[in-house]
Parts: C-alpha cells; structure tokens; sequence
C-alpha cells in the first residue's frame, strides 16, 4: 500500500493513553507494580516462546480457533444482510474470557507470582480464571459482588469446585465495580506474590492494551476465516460491550480496514433516560476517572459513581474500556444501545432459527443485527461476535418470560 | 509560604512533631462534621485532612469506606466540603487544612475551577490518592501553580529508584504510608517504620509524616518519634461511626495528639 494514512493500531501512547482516554490512575503502592508488569508484558510480547505456548494452550486446551458460521436460517428469516457469527461461546469455559485470562497466567507464571486474584460480575471471567488456575496450580481468589453470588450461584459453584476462593463483595453495593475495587484493595495489600488478573480491556495501563492484544485473536481468526469464506472482509462488525473485551478483540484486528464499518452494541436496560438505568456509558455516559483510566462513566453530577442495571450482569458495569471511549471520540467505530426487551427477542430468535442458545451479551449484539440487517442488501457482510453461551442465563430469560423452573420439572407459570 | 510551611516552622521552634488527624467531611452529617470540625485545633491537631467522599475508594479500608457512604447519603458534596472550610476559616485563620480523596469529583469539576474555589475557600494541599507522578500534569502541577500543595504518598513499594520521582514535584510534606495496604488495616511498627523514614529524608527537606495504621496515643508517640509527625485517620472515624458525641470525639483525638506531641 503506497497510500500513507493514519493508523487507528498504533495506541496506547507511552503514557498508556489513547487520545485522551486510559492512562495510569492507581494509587503509589500499585504504582511500581504496574510498571513492572508493563516491562514484563512488553518483553513477553515480542518472546515467540511465550505466543508458541498460548497457541498451543488455544488450540488444545481452548478449542480455538472458533469457527466462523454462516448464519442462514436467520439470514433468510431477516431477509438483507448476510450474517456470519464468530462463534466464541464454543471455547472451554463458554465464553471469549478465557483467551485473555491463559495470557495474564501465562505472564504471571513467568513473573514467579503464585497467587491469582481477579473480579467477576456474571462469573464467567472467575470461572475462566478459575479454570486455568486449577490448570496450572495457582493459587486463585474471585471477588464477586455479594448480589451477583446469589444470583449466580451455579458459576459460584463452578468456581469452588475449580478450586477458587469466591469472597463475597460487600462494600459499597456489592455490584462488580466493588469487586474490582476490593480486588484492588487486595492488591495493594498482597503486593509480592499476586497477579491481579482482570477480565477487560479497562483498569490501569497496560491492562486494556495488553487485554485486547490477547482477545485480539478473534479478529484475526474472523479475518482469514471471512477471506476463505468470502474472498473479502465483512462489511459491517458487531459485538455487544460491557467493559468491551469480546467487542476490542474482533475490533482491532479490522481497525485500518476503513471500508469496514464497526459497531459496538451497550446494554440499554430499561432505556437510555435520565433515570439511568442502563449501562450505556458513551451513549449516556461522560468522561471521568475510575479504576485506574480515563474513560466515559456512569456518574451523577457531582462525579459520584452510579450503579448501572441491565438484565444483563456481564454487561453491568458504569464504565467502558478506554480504546472504546477514544474510537467513539474520533468516530472509527459507532455505539448504539439495546434494551433488556430487544435483547430477550434476539435470544429468543436465535435459539429458534439457528439452534444456537446465546448469551444475553451477544443477544444485544444479535439484536441491533435484527435491526440493521433487513434494510440491507443481500450481498452485504455481516460478522458479529458469539462471544458467550447462554447455559448461565437461563434462569434469568425464563424468570423474565414467565417461566417457573423452581420445580423438580418446570412447569409453565404462564 | 503556604498556612503547612509555617506550621511546620512553628513546631521545629517548639522542637515538636506534628499531630496530623484526618475526618470525613459530612459524615455523619454536615451539623456534626462541621462540630468535629471546629473543635480538631483545640484538641492539639497541628494540620487537618479532610476527607471529600467518593463512591469508589479502592485504597481504603471498610472504615473510611462507610464514612464516605455515611456523608454521601447525608448529601454531601464537593461544593458543601469547601463551603465547611470557607465557614472554618472564618474563625481560624491558621490551621492548614488538606483535602483528601480520589481525583473524579475534581476532573468533574474542573481542574481549573477547583483549584480557584479551593484557594478561595482556605484549602492548604491536596492530597488525591489515584494521581501518582505519571499523571502530574493532570492536578500536581496547576495545584501548585495555584499556590496550593500537592502532598504525595510514599509507600514501602517505592523503592529507592522511583523516590526522586515521587519527590519531585512534592510540596508541603511527604506522607509515608507505613504498611502495604489500605486505611484502618495492620498496624505500623516503629521499627519498620524509622529506617524508611530515613531513606526518604535522605533525599529531601520536607517533613515525613507517617500514616495508615496507628490507632492509638503509644502508637501515635512510638510513630511521631521516628518521624515528623503521625496521621490518625480511621481510629477518629470509627469513634464518629460509633455515634460519640463530639466532645468525646475531640477528647479521643487530644489523647491521640498529647501522644504525638510527647515524641
């Protein structure tokens, strides 16, 4: 290419910012730790041994790479667009958590760290942290917002027989904001020995770097994958973001293809208002700081942090990974909202037309596909991520349909 | 010359270490935050901290925590915290007065806006926790633009090749946090805690004081007396969370000062 033009993969800068986003907010005593695992980060980077092992572990132990699929039945039944799903629900584990998480342990065993600690909203990153702890032996403690236990007790479960400590947040609401503040009071307590390993491309520099680079497989896959299918890229690229990890990973791979047009899905809750009770940060959200970057938030006016809802609890967090917030500022990719009800449609749809039980994260994505995919044509491209299986939520979707599962049967309370 | 180089002046005259007692400003309410307040000088505190609630404080214990959420359910905010120190500097003129916290209420603000209303209300320093060196340009460098301290925190992770970093564009004094950990958790021993005061005098004139962990009037003197002076923070909070009245708040921090000031 002789064309020069400016490069959207070239961040974060060495202050850890993209444009004005990110950065390194964190306390003195997590100061030196985190330099010390940016060196350490930038120098496995580049170390072929360190990638030789996470593709063998992906391949082997993961499953990857995930298939890229085809969906027909729900391209017929929307009658535009052509729909493709990158189906990383089918990794172990569930979900696309896990690509991140085989490379934070990858790193912490190289920096002789003995002792994992991590948060965890839904607990499908505890449970992925969990899993390759047991893998490997490490010592592993979940902080888990004390409301989320309990309505998630089956991955709680799961991480217990995995061998992880869950410890039950209760300060502040006990949401998973808190989790990942009293991971972080962890930290600054155990610094010697523990690797803080978070599940999304936000937090301090260089965790939202380092967390897209190995999420950033899905991209790549979905790219060799659409020209072997396809004989060229999509044309448009969904993913649903909470923190935005699954949405980074298929995103930046794809950044400096501007013919590709990127879209990333917030969960709208009961609808993007003044009575927030959403989880849209850059919809309805404004910079701010918290948990170590720069980024849009949730927050009153006086810059007190506020609760999101969605029916969603991976996407329940107030804010959003830093790259997302820079990528909206300088219009690269758009952010749109989906409510609790579209959502709950498009995983209804989903099941229905291709057999595919979705996560409700991806169903948000899913169901902005609904949206567009109709009023485009037949030979448009689209590629969402199936970044998530919906085993965890089937209480929540059948609670919410009317469906009463509290009997040895079920039965229909409707 | 801020209201902090003075004091510190004044004490080393009176060859005394320095009794630094933080509280949380509107916690429980503003009535009984501003009582406290007003007494903190009388009961021998050389220079108060005042705590600005957030909803987030990832380096506090469960202490400072609650009277965060405390002052925030009672309505306090950043605008009603200065308005407490423009009322306490109408009737003392001298007794420096720091605010404490996390940087988003400010970045909310404005940078440029806090600082004015902040040099206008009294405010001597700043002490904000999630700022460390790597970020001076946000707060550190207009603060002391302005005219007002920005107060740094050291900690046992700094190690002797990141000090001059963090003592760089420190004022006022340094405040050295004596364990690894968060408010109101393990307790400080003198004798970890002389040598690191040391390492850190060794490269500069400003005052340590020692915090995080001292709950007591022992400790207080065991701590002032390898040091510049002690910080109490969450040991005051926990007698305002156990609904004392003011007058045996203030009588628990003159033990904590007589303490200090015995070193």
């Amino acid at each position: 290419m002789n064309e020069l033009f400016n490069s959207f993969m070239t961040g974060p800068d060495e202050k850890g910012r993209f444009g004005d986003f990110g950065g390194r907010f964190v306390s003195e005593t997590l100061m030196p730790l985190i330099l010390e695992l940016e060196e350490q980060y930038e120098r496995a980077k580049t170390d072929q041994s360190f990638w030789d092992e996470m593709h063998h572990l992906w391949t082997h132990y993961v499953g990857r790479p995930s298939p890229l699929y085809y969906a027909d039945r729900l391209t017929d039944h929307l009658g535009g667009a052509k729909i493709y799903m990158k189906r990383d629900e089918l990794n172990h584990t569930g979900a696309h958590k896990i690509n991140n998480v085989l490379g934070q342990i990858i790193l912490a065993r190289r920096m002789g760290k003995t002792r994992i600690i991590a948060e965890t909203g839904a607990g499908q990153h505890g449970v992925a942290t969990a899993t390759v702890c047991a893998k490997f032996g490490l010592k592993c403690v979940v902080y888990m917002g004390a409301h989320d236990v309990e309505r998630q007790a089956p991955n709680v479960f799961r991480m217990r027989l995995l061998g992880a400590e869950v410890v039950p947040v209760t300060s502040g609401r006990g949401t998973l904001k808190d989790a990942m503040n009293d991971a972080l009071r962890d930290w600054v307590t155990n610094v010697r020995d523990t690797f803080y390993c978070i599940g999304t491309v936000a937090g301090p520099h260089p965790y939202p770097a380092m967390v897209r680079d190995f999420q950033s497989i899905i991209g790549k896959e979905a790219k060799e994958q659409m020209m072997a299918a396809e004989g060229r890229l999509p044309d448009t690229i969904i993913a649903a973001i909470g923190g935005g990890s699954n949405a980074m990973g298929l995103f930046y791979p794809f950044l400096d293809d501007k013919d590709v047009r990127v879209i990333g899905v917030e969960a709208g809750g009961k609808g993007v208002t003044e009575k927030m009770e959403h989880c849209a940060s850059l919809t309805g959200g404004r910079p701010g700081v918290l948990h170590g970057n720069r980024t849009y938030l949730l927050q009153d006016e006086d810059g007190q942090i506020l609760e999101g809802y969605s029916i969603s609890a991976g996407l329940d967090y107030p804010g959003i990974g830093p790259e997302h917030a820079w990528l909206h500022e300088i219009g690269r990719a758009e952010y749109v909202a989906i409510t609790d009800a579209e959502a709950l449609e498009a995983f209804q749809l989903c099941c229905a037309t291709e057999g595919i039980i979705p996560a409700l994260e991806p169903s948000h994505a899913l169901a902005h596909v609904m949206k567009i995919a109709p009023e485009l044509p037949a030979d448009h491209i689209i590629c969402m991520n199936m970044c998530g299986r919906g085993d965890k939520d089937i209480f929540t979707v059948a609670r919410h349909l009317g469906f009463d599962m509290t009997g040895p049967e079920g039965r229909d309370a409707g | 010359m801020t209201r902090i180089d003075a004091k510190f002046a004044e004490l080393r005259a009176k060859g005394q270490k320095a009794f630094v007692a933080y509280m949380m400003a509107g916690d429980p309410d503003q009535e009984t935050s501003m009582a406290v307040l007003r007494g903190l000088p009388a009961a021998g505190v050389d220079i108060i901290e005042l705590g600005m609630p957030f909803t987030d404080p990832m380096a506090d214990g469960p202490t400072i925590q609650l009277a965060g959420q405390r002052a925030l359910e009672a309505g306090q905010t950043l605008q009603k915290t200065l308005d407490m120190v423009t009322a306490f500097r109408k009737t003392d003129p001298d007794t420096p007065i720091v605010l404490m916290g996390y940087y988003n209420p400010i970045y909310n603000r404005g940078v440029a806006t806090f600082l004015k209303d902040a040099k206008t209300a009294g405010i001597d320093g700043l002490i904000v926790v999630d700022l460390p060196p790597e970020e001076d340009d946000e707060l550190c460098i207009p603060a002391q633009a302005a005219g007002i301290n920005f107060i740094r925190l050291a900690t046992p992770t700094t190690d002797d090749k990141r000090l001059p970093k963090v003592l760089q564009n420190t004022s006022g004094f340094v405040y050295y946090v004596s364990i690894t950990g968060i408010t109101g958790a393990a307790e400080a021993q003198a004798g970890d805690v002389g040598p690191e005061v040391a390492r850190i005098k060794a490269q500069t004139d400003l005052p340590v004081i020692v915090g995080f962990g001292i709950k007591t009037p022992e400790r207080a003197r065991d701590i002032a007396s390898v040091a510049d002076g002690a910080v109490v923070g969450s040991a005051i909070v926990s007698e305002i969370a156990a609904g004392k009245p003011v007058d045996e708040v203030l009588a628990f921090v003159k033990s904590l000062a007589d303490g200090a000031h015995s070193a």
